[in-house]
C-alpha cells in the first residue's frame, strides 16, 4: 500500500490519506478492502475540500451515507482523491491542488472530474473508488484510465454528503477494475436513504446475478447520433468491433435514433451552472472554509469567493447566475428544462421499443495531453456522449474496450431508469469478449 | 386627506409550532443559547440535504384550510437566492409559482396564497463592536406566509384582519402567534389613491412593525406621508419603509434590499409536494370549530350577547371553561356573567390562568346552582367563592359550615329589621312617612347586618307590609 501511495503521490491523485484506517466490522463483503473517496464526498478525519482553496483543510463533522455504507460492509476508507474543483471539469486539471496525471501515461490527463479516483484504481492503489457524476465525471475518466465506471440511475444512490454541484444531475458513482467489483460496490451503496428526499424507494436487485444473463437475450441499440462522421475512426472501429462480437455471441443489434442528443451540451451547460450558482452560494466565508476579510460584508464575500474559487468555477457561477436572472430565466433555464424533457423522452421511446440497452463510445477521444485543451468549450465537448444520461437520469457504465495508440478507450452502455441489471448484464458481456 | 383612500395588502409570516425544523431534526425551542439548535443541514455544511418535516406540512395545510383556501394536490418548493450571513445556504427554501394553497377569505379580506418556507437566522449587530454576530437557531424553522389581496381600506380594518387571523391560527393550534417573540410577523404593502379611482397607486412595503397597534399606526403614518407627497404633486417611490415605533414615524430602509433579483428556480433537492385528497380531507375533517362558527353557536345555543361572545371566543381556555360550567349548571347566562365578573377578577388578582384555576367548572356550577335556587344570596356566593379558591372545598359544604345559606325565616328577619330600625331612627321615620325610595337603603342595611344571609325578597315584602 505504502509504495502504491508513493507512486500515486507522484501522479498527484491522492489529496489525503487515513493511515490509521482499519475496517470497522470483522466481516462483510468488502472486509479489509481499501476504498478511495473523491474529495467532494464527506468523510470523517480526512479533509473534504472538493479540490478547492475555499474548502482547503475543511473536515466534515459528519459522513456521507455512501461512505457509512462502505464502512458497514467492512471497507477501509483509505484516502481522498484529486478532482476538478467542485467537479467542474473533464481533466482534473482544474484542481486547486494541481493537476492529476494518468497512470497509463503521466503526460496525459486522467479525465475528470473524478480523475483522481479513476487513476487510483488504474494505478492499483485501490480496487474500488467512489467518484461523482454530473455530466460524465465517472465514465469519462474511467475510459481515459482503462477502468470500469458506473453512473447509477438518478435517485438510486444517496447524495447525502456529496457536495452538490448540480443537484438534479449529481449521482455518486463507482470506479473499479472489473464489472464485478463495480456491481459489488453498487450493491452496497445503492438504496433508499431517508436523508436524501430524491433517493428512490425502490428495492435494489442482486446486481452480480446479472453476470448469468445470456448475451442472446439482449437487444442492444446503436444510437446513430453517438457515431457522428467526425468521430475518431479508431474509436468507431473499436466500438463496431465490440458490437459485431456481441452479435456473434447472440445479441440482437439494432440501429436506433435519439434525435435530441445534439442539444444535450447546450442544455447541460445551462442547467448545471444554474444549479451550481445556487449550490455554491454557501461558500461565503461566514461559517467554514476560507474567509478573506474586506471592508464590510460585500467586500468579504467578494474577496473570499474571488480568492477561493478557480477560473472554471467562477465562469460557471457567473453563467448560472445569468441564466437564472429576471428576464433571462424563460429564454434559458426554462427552455433548457423543456429540451431536457425531450432528451429524456428520446430514451423512453427507444427503451419502449424493445431495446434493452444502448451501446456507444464513452468519449470522442482518448486521454489528451495535460494542457492540450485550453478552450473551455472544447473541454465541454468531452461530455458529449455522457451528459445525456445525466440529463435523462438513466444509468450508464463505461467498460474498457481496448486501446488506441496504447491509450485506453471505453464503451458506454446506457440502460432504462432503474435498469442497472440489464446494464451490468451487457457490461459483463462486453468485458468477457 | 379624505379625498384619498388607503389600499393595503398584508404579508404575514407565521412560525409553525413543530418540535423540529422544516428540513432537519434540529429543535425549535425558543430562547436557547446561540447556535445550539443547529446541525449540518441547517448550518448548510457541504453535502447536507433538506428533508421535509411532515408535521410542518400538516400544520400548514390545517392553517390554509382554516383560512378557507384551496390546498393544491401538487405544490413545488423553490429556491429564493440571496446572500446574507444569517441565510446559511445562500438561498431560502420557499414556494414560488406553485404555492401550497390559494384563494381564501378572512374577515372580508381575500387571501391570495399560503405557502411554506423556512426562516432565516438572526444577525445581531449590537453585541460586539465592529462585528456582527450570527445566531442560526432560527434558521430553518418552518413558516407559512399568508398573503392577502389588496382589499384592506383602513388601518383599523388591517388590525381587525390581523386579530381575526391570529385568532383563527390559535384555534387551529398551528402557531404561538406571538408577535413579540416573532412567531407572527407582518409586512404591509401600502398605497394611496384618490377616492373613486379604480387603479392602484404606487405602493411601498412597510416593515418592522412589532405589535398590532404598531401596524395600525405605521399604516396611518405611511398613508399620510404618501398623501402629502401626492398632494404636493410628487410621486410615491416604490421602496421599503421601516416603522420606528419609538419615534412614531416611517423612514426609508437603508439597504438596497428591494433591488434584489432572487433568481427563483425549483428546488432540485426536494421532489414536488404531493398531497392526496384523502390526506387533505382528513385534516379538514379534524379541524376544530373556528371562531366564526363558535360565535354563531354561542349566540344560538346559549343566548349570549355580542360583548360576552367576543370575550369568551377570544380566549380558548376560557370558552372551554365556560361551556363546561354552562353544561353542568344548566344556566349559560349566569355562568357567563359569573365568569366575566368574579372569575376574571379572581384570575387577575391571583395571576393564574383558567386552566389551573383551583375552582373547576363543576364546582362553580354547584355554586351557581345554589344561587339559582335561592339558597344563597349573591353576596354570600362571593364569600363562598373566595373560600372555594382558598380551600378547594365544595360550595354547599362551605355554605353550611359558615352558615351562609339564605335566611327566609320571618322571626330571624324581623329581629334584624328591628335592629336596623333602632340604629337608624331618622331613616326609619322618613320611610314610615311615605318616603318609599328609602326601602332600598333599609334592605341594604338589613343585608349588611345579616352578613348577606337575609333573603332580600322577603325583607322587601316585610318592609312593604309594614313591620
Amino acid at each position: 500500500m505504502k509504495a502504491d501511495f508513493a507512486r500515486a503521490a507522484g501522479l498527484n491523485i491522492i489529496l489525503a490519506e487515513d493511515p490509521e484506517a482499519r475496517p470497522s466490522v470483522d466481516h462483510g463483503p468488502l472486509h479489509d478492502i481499501p476504498v478511495a473517496i473523491k474529495d467532494n464526498i464527506a468523510t470523517l478525519r480526512m479533509p473534504t475540500s472538493c479540490g478547492s482553496r475555499i474548502l482547503e483543510g475543511y473536515i466534515s463533522p459528519y459522513e456521507a451515507t455512501v461512505v457509512s455504507r462502505l464502512r458497514a460492509a467492512g471497507a477501509v476508507i483509505a484516502c481522498k482523491t484529486n478532482m476538478d474543483e467542485f467537479a467542474m471539469g473533464s481533466s482534473t486539471e482544474h484542481s486547486a491542488f494541481g493537476p492529476a496525471r494518468n497512470p497509463v501515461d503521466p503526460t496525459r490527463v486522467p479525465g475528470g472530474s473524478s480523475g483522481g479516483s479513476a487513476a487510483a484504481v488504474a494505478a492499483g492503489v485501490v480496487p474500488i473508488a467512489l467518484g461523482s457524476e454530473t455530466g460524465g465525471s465517472v465514465r469519462q475518466p474511467a475510459a481515459f484510465c482503462g477502468v470500469v465506471g458506473v453512473k447509477p440511475t438518478y435517485g438510486r444512490v444517496s447524495r447525502f454528503g456529496l457536495v452538490a454541484f448540480a443537484s438534479s444531475l449529481d449521482q455518486v458513482g463507482v470506479l473499479a477494475r472489473t464489472v464485478d467489483d463495480s456491481a459489488l460496490a453498487m450493491q452496497i451503496i445503492a438504496g433508499r436513504d431517508p436523508m436524501d428526499a430524491t433517493s428512490a424507494d425502490i428495492p435494489v436487485p442482486e446486481y452480480r446475478a446479472a453476470a448469468a444473463r445470456p448475451v442472446s437475450t439482449l437487444t442492444i441499440g446503436r444510437p446513430r447520433e453517438y457515431f457522428p462522421d467526425a468521430l475518431d475512426p479508431a474509436i468507431r472501429a473499436r466500438c463496431d468491433d465490440v458490437l459485431a462480437k456481441l452479435r456473434d455471441a447472440g445479441a440482437t443489434i439494432r440501429d436506433v435514433s435519439l434525435p435530441h442528443s445534439g442539444l444535450a451540451i447546450p442544455v447541460y451547460y445551462i442547467i448545471a451552472p444554474a444549479e451550481a450558482s445556487s449550490n455554491l452560494a454557501r461558500f461565503d466565508g461566514v461559517r467554514y472554509g476560507l474567509r478573506v476579510t474586506g471592508d464590510g460584508l460585500t467586500a468579504m464575500y467578494e474577496a473570499t469567493r474571488s480568492k477561493g474559487f478557480g477560473a472554471e468555477v467562477t465562469r460557471r457561477i457567473l453563467l448560472g447566475t445569468y441564466v437564472l436572472s429576471a428576464g433571462y430565466y424563460d429564454a434559458y433555464y426554462k427552455k433548457a428544462q423543456q429540451v431536457r424533457a425531450l432528451i429524456t423522452q428520446d430514451f423512453h421511446t427507444v427503451f419502449n421499443s424493445g431495446v434493452d440497452v444502448l451501446f456507444t463510445p464513452t468519449t470522442p477521444t482518448p486521454a489528451f495531453k495535460i494542457g492540450a485543451v485550453s478552450d473551455p468549450y472544447e473541454m465541454y465537448l468531452n461530455d458529449i456522449f455522457t451528459c445525456t444520461a445525466n440529463l435523462a437520469g438513466n444509468p450508464a457504465i463505461s467498460v474498457p474496450i481496448g486501446t488506441v495508440n496504447g491509450l485506453p478507450i471505453g464503451g458506454q452502455i446506457i440502460a432504462p431508469h432503474f435498469g442497472e441489471e440489464a446494464m451490468f448484464a451487457a457490461a459483463y458481456a462486453v468485458e468477457r469478449l | 386627506m379624505s379625498d384619498y383612500e388607503m389600499v393595503v395588502g398584508l404579508e404575514v409570516h407565521v412560525q409553525l409550532k413543530t418540535r423540529t425544523k422544516a428540513f432537519c431534526n434540529s429543535p425549535t425551542t425558543f430562547g436557547a443559547e446561540p447556535n445550539v439548535n443547529t446541525c449540518p443541514i441547517c448550518l448548510a455544511l457541504p453535502g447536507a440535504l433538506p428533508v421535509l418535516n411532515a408535521h410542518a406540512v400538516e400544520l400548514a395545510v390545517r392553517a390554509a384550510l382554516a383560512l378557507g383556501c384551496t390546498v393544491h394536490g401538487t405544490s413545488i418548493f423553490a429556491r429564493k437566492n440571496y446572500f446574507y450571513p444569517d441565510l446559511p445556504k445562500g438561498y431560502q427554501i420557499s414556494q414560488y409559482d406553485r404555492p401550497l394553497a390559494t384563494g381564501g377569505r378572512l374577515a372580508g379580506v381575500g387571501i391570495t396564497r399560503v405557502h411554506m418556507e423556512e426562516d432565516a437566522g438572526k444577525s445581531i449587530h449590537d453585541r460586539y463592536t465592529g462585528a456582527t454576530a450570527i445566531d442560526l437557531n432560527r434558521a430553518g424553522v418552518p413558516l407559512i406566509e399568508i398573503v392577502s389581496e389588496p382589499d384592506i381600506r383602513s388601518a383599523q380594518e388591517a388590525r381587525r384582519y390581523l386579530q381575526t387571523l391570529k385568532q383563527v391560527l390559535e384555534y387551529v393550534d398551528v402557531s404561538d402567534v406571538d408577535m413579540e417573540k416573532g412567531s407572527l410577523r407582518v409586512d404591509a404593502n401600502v398605497s394611496a389613491r384618490r377616492t373613486g379611482e379604480t387603479k392602484f397607486g404606487t405602493k411601498t412595503e412597510v416593515k418592522n412593525m412589532n405589535t398590532f397597534s404598531g401596524v395600525e399606526k405605521a399604516l396611518e403614518a405611511e398613508f399620510a406621508r404618501q398623501v402629502a407627497v401626492l398632494e404636493t404633486g410628487g410621486r410615491v417611490v416604490q421602496q421599503t419603509m421601516l416603522w420606528d415605533g419609538a419615534k412614531g414615524e416611517v423612514r426609508p430602509a437603508r439597504s438596497k434590499e428591494e433591488s434584489h433579483d432572487y433568481r427563483y428556480f425549483p428546488e432540485p433537492d426536494l421532489p414536488p409536494l404531493v398531497l392526496t385528497d384523502a390526506y387533505i380531507d382528513q385534516i379538514r375533517r379534524a379541524l376544530p370549530e373556528l371562531p366564526d362558527a363558535r360565535r354563531a353557536r354561542f349566540r344560538e345555543q346559549y343566548g349570549l350577547g355580542d360583548q360576552e361572545i367576543d370575550e369568551l371566543v377570544a380566549d380558548i381556555p376560557l370558552a372551554a371553561y365556560f361551556e363546561e360550567t354552562a353544561k353542568a349548571s344548566g344556566n349559560a347566562k349566569t355562568a357567563a356573567n359569573w365568569m366575566r365578573g368574579e372569575l376574571l377578577a379572581a384570575l387577575r388578582a391571583g395571576g393564574g390562568d383558567v386552566q389551573t384555576f383551583p375552582v373547576r367548572p363543576k364546582a362553580l356550577a354547584e355554586l351557581l346552582g345554589l344561587v339559582g335556587e335561592g339558597a344563597v344570596s349573591h353576596t354570600a356566593a362571593r364569600t363562598i367563592f373566595e373560600k372555594m379558591i382558598a380551600t378547594g372545598e365544595g360550595a354547599g359544604r362551605i355554605a353550611d359550615r359558615e352558615g351562609l345559606r339564605k335566611v327566609s325565616d320571618d322571626a330571624a328577619l324581623e329581629q334584624w329589621i328591628g335592629e336596623v330600625r333602632t340604629e337608624n331612627p331618622t331613616e326609619w321615620a322618613r320611610f314610615q312617612a311615605g318616603e318609599t325610595k328609602l326601602q332600598k337603603v333599609l334592605v341594604g342595611l338589613v343585608m349588611k347586618k345579616s352578613k348577606g344571609k337575609a333573603d332580600p325578597q322577603r325583607v322587601n315584602q316585610l318592609l312593604a307590609g309594614g313591620v
